[in-house]
């Protein structure tokens, strides 16, 4: 497959970001640079000081909703990108709704409890769709901790070990190598049978 | 019984354990997991009814906040 090849397949191609937080915004902004035809992001809350540590969002766009200031991002870095954008709190059945035609759904929230949620809500409805995960962003250094690995159509990527804590805050430096770990896996997806 | 727990092969003497006799050996402590037995999602409220046989393949993920 050739880069034009290539192109075009990501070009004809939809991805779900389930949060556009440290690990959506992250990840949606690199699919959004190698050209992901469509993309369907989704979140409720509103950008603070304290997100600008990790999230993809400017000093100016505080305040504002996290979806929509994600979406004048990715339209700032890549106008070709058709995107969808939520402004709701997701749970077990708009989740469905609103990630049903994507090629693979990537989970990016900060709760365990809504990670837990997306994992049972699209293995029991969209069992055919991939998905792909960030468990353990926390902290700094040690990369060699971060890892990715499959389970049937569930890929996960980060520590696995490390929770969010005043000792462990999440930081831009690992938060965003597991986002684009993240979009990483959503390429090789995408990619794997052309 | 033999099963593959996590990818690395277990052993227990019983031969069949419930998913919640499984996590107390195991002493998984942890508030929120997702487990599959051999593909599929056992939920919460199964994890006293679901029994684990030999050669079963059980995933257990611990939910990590933070994102």
């Amino acid at each position: 497959m050739n880069f034009n090849q290539i192109k075009e397949k990501l070009k004809n191609s939809t991805v779900g970001i389930a949060g556009c937080g440290g690990l959506g915004s992250n990840c949606a902004v690199a699919l959004a640079r190698v050209g992901i035809g469509k993309l369907i992001i989704a979140d409720f809350d509103i950008i603070e000081e304290g997100n600008l540590n990790r999230q993809y969002f400017f000093h100016k766009q505080i305040g504002q909703k996290k979806v929509s200031s994600l979406l004048e991002n990715i339209r700032l870095i890549n106008p070709n990108v058709k995107v969808e954008d939520h402004d709701v709190k997701l749970d077990s059945k708009n989740i469905i709704d609103i990630f049903k035609t994507c090629d693979v759904i990537v989970e990016a929230f900060d709760k365990a409890e809504m990670k837990q949620m997306i994992i049972e809500s699209i293995s029991e409805n969209l069992p055919q769709t991939p998905l792909v995960v960030g468990l353990g962003v926390a902290g700094w250094g040690d990369n060699n901790s971060i890892h990715s690995r499959q389970i049937d159509n569930l890929f996960i990527c980060g520590d696995e070990g490390k929770e969010t804590t005043e000792d462990h805050p999440p930081l831009a430096p690992r938060v965003g190598i597991v986002a684009n770990m993240q979009a990483n896996t959503v390429l090789e997806i995408l990619l794997k049978n052309s | 019984m033999n099963i593959t727990l996590n990818n690395k092969p277990e052993s227990f003497e019983a031969t069949a354990l419930t998913i919640s006799a499984i996590l107390k050996h195991k002493k998984y402590s942890f508030r929120m997991l997702v487990i599959k037995v051999n593909g599929k999602l056992i939920k919460k409220s199964q994890y006293n009814v679901t029994e684990v046989r030999d050669g079963d393949n059980v995933q257990i993920l611990h939910m990590i906040s933070g994102g």
